[in-house]
């Protein structure tokens, strides 16, 4: 029992070492936790700050609460391999899944009320691999930050005018987007518009080559442009209505896939900066929608298309957004999956 | 008496002390990462996920290291409340150990997320999506994970009772060092 050749310590002094170790351990965690940071940009409060006053969307996605679902392939002519050793990019035809949407949190929005259309993606490789993705139309990301967008959600919720000009004069990227919303055409349906990454990723091809990427899909019909007056006289969910129609008579849908290389010293961090013209574009494949289905029971309702599941050969870059979209992307999927019940499957699936 | 060990095998220590900062890595990270958006976000879940799966296959083989090794007694003197003690916390930490990676794995198969450890392994998704079992082991990952961290904090504090007041020779046996002044358990 005796350790000789040290003073035995006191039963108080071994008592307050034991407390202060694992005090010490709890408020570590604590700190960790972020229950310590209350200023803390959470997963949490970007959602609460996308939360409309009315309420979150039960069982819906937090953002981009309306869409509906679409299956096709993705066919690679093989270009893609000069940049990335992703095997999608091999020369051949890939199971798509994915989903056309709006960028509300409102999953009944009407249709014409909403700027940002969006589609989400996954693309399959044989070995159980995948490629997710989310685009939207607008040029140029709105913000420069993760924290810039949320103040732009908590700005754009109040009520005074000021609050807006408040928040442009200390996040001057934003007239570039807002631009963009105020004078950019409107087109009639998702098949015209083009979906464009915005964030930068990093490519590495089969020498160990690095190269920093962007990418969009590009349609391959013209456009219909009207104004956002002549489309409120359409339905509230003519965007649905008029994709799955289009498809039904006219056949699947095409997007070119085109990655644009960046120049050693293009803005990669920053998606609210355009990389100047003519930098070097690669045509690597072509998106085919093939079929249309209703989000409540489709195969693209239950997908996270987190922007960090990514191929062999495709990583994040020094962009911010991808690792917060996941963050908050897959808070979002942890509660729309636990708030099922709120958006019952019409199907054969058990209640 | 002669073949009752006095301490745990080397094997068993080395383990002890490798899955332990392993572990107490994991509840770091893992209520770091669910807190941030920040760029830190992506590799931390890697790590976790990584670390998560490298403790799954480590408790399998501590479990059979453990069968084949068994453990010194504990000491004649201990109060039979704090034998009990003992032994319930060593049951429940092992159960912790086994259940929490496969449930973190179960959540993940559960919400269609392909997992994909450092150095690109994949791992197999052995459940189909579902909203309801991703939100069932969601929650007893999420619930489990702050009973165990509370688990190895009074683990923590029971070794070092054990080590400064009792000074009993209990740590000794698990010590990765040999003490200078070895002690014994008396049994």
């Amino acid at each position: 029992m005796n350790q000789s050749g040290r003073p035995p310590r006191s039963r108080l002094g071994s008592l307050v070492l034991i407390a202060a170790v694992v005090g010490g351990a709890a408020a570590a965690f604590a700190y960790t936790a972020g229950w310590l940071s209350p200023g803390r940009l959470t997963p949490e409060r970007m959602i609460a700050a996308l939360t409309p006053p009315s309420g979150a969307p039960l069982g819906h996605r937090r953002n981009h609460a309306k869409g509906i679902c679409f299956t096709g392939v993705f066919e690679a002519n093989g270009n893609g391999v000069e940049l990335s050793r992703a095997k999608v990019f091999a020369r051949g035809t890939y199971p798509a899944l994915g989903r056309f949407n709006l960028g509300t949190a409102d999953p009944n929005a009407v249709d014409a009320t909403v700027r940002v259309r969006g589609l989400g993606l996954q693309i399959a490789v044989a070995d159980g691999e995948e490629w997710r993705m989310a685009l939207i139309n607008p040029p140029v990301f709105a913000v420069s930050t993760p924290q810039a967008f949320h103040d732009l959600l908590i700005a754009s919720a109040k009520k005074e005018p000021e609050a807006m000009k408040i928040f442009i004069q200390a996040n001057p990227e934003f007239v570039a987007f807002a631009g963009w919303a105020k004078t950019a055409p409107w087109t009639t349906s998702y098949a015209e518009e083009p979906y464009h990454g915005l964030n930068s990723f990093i490519f590495t091809n089969a020498k160990g080559e690095e190269h920093a990427v962007r990418w969009s899909l590009l349609p391959t019909v013209q456009p219909g442009l009207v104004s956002q007056a002549e489309l409120e006289k359409r339905g509230p969910d003519f965007l649905e209505q008029e994709i799955a129609e289009r498809i039904r008579t006219a056949g699947p849908q095409r997007w070119t896939m085109v990655t644009t290389v960046a120049d050693p010293g293009d803005p990669t961090a920053d998606p609210s900066k355009p990389w100047p013209e003519g930098r070097r574009t690669v045509q690597v494949g072509t998106l085919i929608v093939q079929r249309i289905e209703p989000e409540q029971d489709g195969p693209c309702r239950d997908i996270n298309f987190d922007p960090t599941v990514l191929p062999q050969g495709i990583r994040v870059s020094d962009d911010p957004f991808p690792a917060a979209r996941s963050s908050v992307y897959r808070r979002s999927y942890d509660l729309r999956a636990a708030e099922a019940g709120d958006y019952p499957r019409t199907g054969t699936v058990k209640p | 008496m002669s073949n009752v060990p006095h301490r745990f095998a080397p094997i068993q220590r080395l383990l002890h002390w490798l899955m332990a900062a392993c572990i107490f890595a994991m509840f770091f990270i893992g209520v770091g990462m669910v807190s941030t958006v920040a760029p830190t976000y992506p590799p931390l879940i890697l790590t976790h996920k990584t670390l998560g799966v490298t403790l799954l296959v480590l408790v399998v083989i501590r479990l059979a290291v453990r069968l084949h090794y068994g453990a010194p007694p504990l000491p004649a003197d201990l109060p039979p409340a704090m034998k009990l003690g003992a032994r319930l916390s060593h049951l429940l930490l092992y159960g912790f150990m086994i259940v929490m990676p496969l449930l973190g794995l179960g959540m993940l198969w559960a919400a269609a997320y392909p997992v994909v450890l450092y150095g690109g392994i994949r791992i197999p998704a052995l459940l189909p999506q579902s909203d309801r079992v991703h939100t069932l082991l969601w929650n007893a990952h999420f619930y489990l994970g702050f009973a165990f961290f509370a688990l190895v904090l009074l683990h923590l504090a029971a070794g070092l009772f054990h080590a400064l007041i009792r000074r009993d020779g209990v740590f000794g046996t698990i010590a990765l060092l040999p003490s200078r002044n070895r002690t014994t358990p008396v049994e």
